[in-house]
């Protein structure tokens, strides 16, 4: 009997040892797979005649730069966001409400090009949705 | 012919003007008198793609059948800035056993409140409000009903919520409405015994988003039943299919239990929406 509960309390560790969790950020590809989706989400806003606009002054190296960090850091990845706060970033832009859905669109579709699957596509919107308050209309 | 034209047109299109600064897919569809919503229940959701800088129209035609009935309903509607909805629709119900088609026609409009159903905290909830005219009070008057136009006003909430079931977006919508409409006014209005006999129904819908594209969802209608033929609540299984920011098509399963002496009526539905 003792050797039963301990064969049993001894499978149920090896189970849960086994459980690695697996983060967004794996599931995204890790650093990989958000440098791919970042490329494909710039190429989408450049050619997007309407998104291209609010980024025409910007530095495309530091956009990248730091939107992969975010990307990285909302996803659980090891990355610490150190760019500037949503608010500050968008204040003066006066991101209307249907430019922001078109570039959650954008990403979407960069996240599709990347070969994300479309559950895991969700999860990094749903984790960005928060932001939009930060971002609409400054 | 010309119809399917136009239809394949909307369905390739990517270059006509239209309101479309909402998500894909996420005002829903047209519901049977007339405002977004899924098949059978309104939603909080206003119709068309217009967010809150633009104004939308759209159009729709929606087809039922069952084994002895047969329902066809067009109507339009008009989305102001993502805060007002105006919806007029046009319904003729065939009866099979007498051979004759009962006409009305559904004025709506619904206000949103509150919120939006994918970024606000709490579900968007808007109320609304539909005016019933029959053509003819014919058949509503030899059932027994009271009237032959009727108010109903409701009030709706729905969400969608991002990822939420094993990463698929998972949507909802619950409506109260008030009614004394018997199968939604193509019978009449109350009944000649009881009077108005208004009193509150509950409506239910959801749905999961399989991709970006397809929703899969159940809805429930519960109905009054004022008449002396029992009139039983609606359930639906559909599939809804979004191609782009113009146009939906959905087609669905129909359970509407027993229609004046006809028992349980079940069959097939398919409808239409272009988005402008």
């Amino acid at each position: 009997m003792r050797l039963l509960l301990l064969s049993a309390l001894m499978l149920l560790s090896a189970c849960a040892a086994n459980q690695t969790k697996t983060t967004l950020y794996d599931d995204l590809g890790g650093a990989p797979g958000i440098d791919a989706i970042v490329e494909n989400f710039i190429q989408g806003i450049a050619s997007d005649p309407q998104i291209f606009p609010y980024f025409a002054d910007s530095n495309v190296t530091r956009f990248r730069e730091k939107i992969t960090e975010h990307f990285c850091h909302i996803s659980d990845g090891p990355c610490l966001y150190t760019g500037d706060n949503m608010v500050d970033i968008h204040v003066g832009m006066d991101i209307i409400e249907n430019h922001f859905n078109r570039t959650v669109d954008l990403l979407y579709e960069a996240m599709e090009q990347a070969n994300i699957a479309h559950r895991t596509q969700n999860q990094l919107i749903a984790r960005l949705a928060p932001l939009r308050e930060e971002i609409i209309y400054r | 012919m010309r119809l399917i034209v136009c239809l394949l047109s909307l369905v390739i299109s990517n270059s006509l003007w239209a309101a479309d600064g909402k998500l894909l897919a996420t005002p829903g569809i047209s519901q049977i008198e007339g405002a977004a919503g899924g098949g059978f229940v309104p939603w909080a959701q206003l119709a068309g793609y217009g967010s809150r800088d633009e104004i939308s129209g759209n159009i729709f035609c929606s087809r039922g059948n069952t084994d002895n009935y047969h329902l066809n309903v067009c109507g339009a509607q008009l989305g102001l800035y993502d805060r007002v909805e105006l919806s007029l629709a046009h319904q003729q119900f065939h009866v099979d056993a007498l051979d004759l088609n009962i006409e009305q026609r559904v004025l709506g409009a619904k206000v949103r409140l509150y919120g939006d159903i994918v970024y606000s905290r709490w579900p968007q909830v808007s109320v609304g409000v539909q005016h019933k005219q029959l053509d003819d009070p014919l058949v509503a008057n030899l059932l027994g009903a009271d009237d032959d136009s009727g108010v109903d006003l409701y009030v709706a909430a729905s969400k969608l919520h991002l990822g939420a079931i094993a990463g698929y977006n998972w949507f909802w919508n619950i409506t109260a409405r008030s009614t004394d409409a018997n199968q939604t006014g193509l019978l009449g209005f109350g009944s000649a015994d009881g009077g108005s006999q208004r009193e509150w129904v509950l409506e239910a819908s959801t749905a999961i988003m399989l991709s970006r594209h397809l929703a899969i969802g159940v809805e429930y209608r519960q109905k009054p039943d004022n008449l002396g033929p029992q009139e039983d609540d609606w359930q639906n299984i559909f599939v809804a299919w979004f191609p782009n920011k113009y146009i939906s098509l959905t087609a669905a399963y129909l359970d509407m239990g027993d229609i004046v002496g006809a028992k349980s009526q079940r069959g097939s539905y398919f409808s239409v929406t272009g988005y402008f």
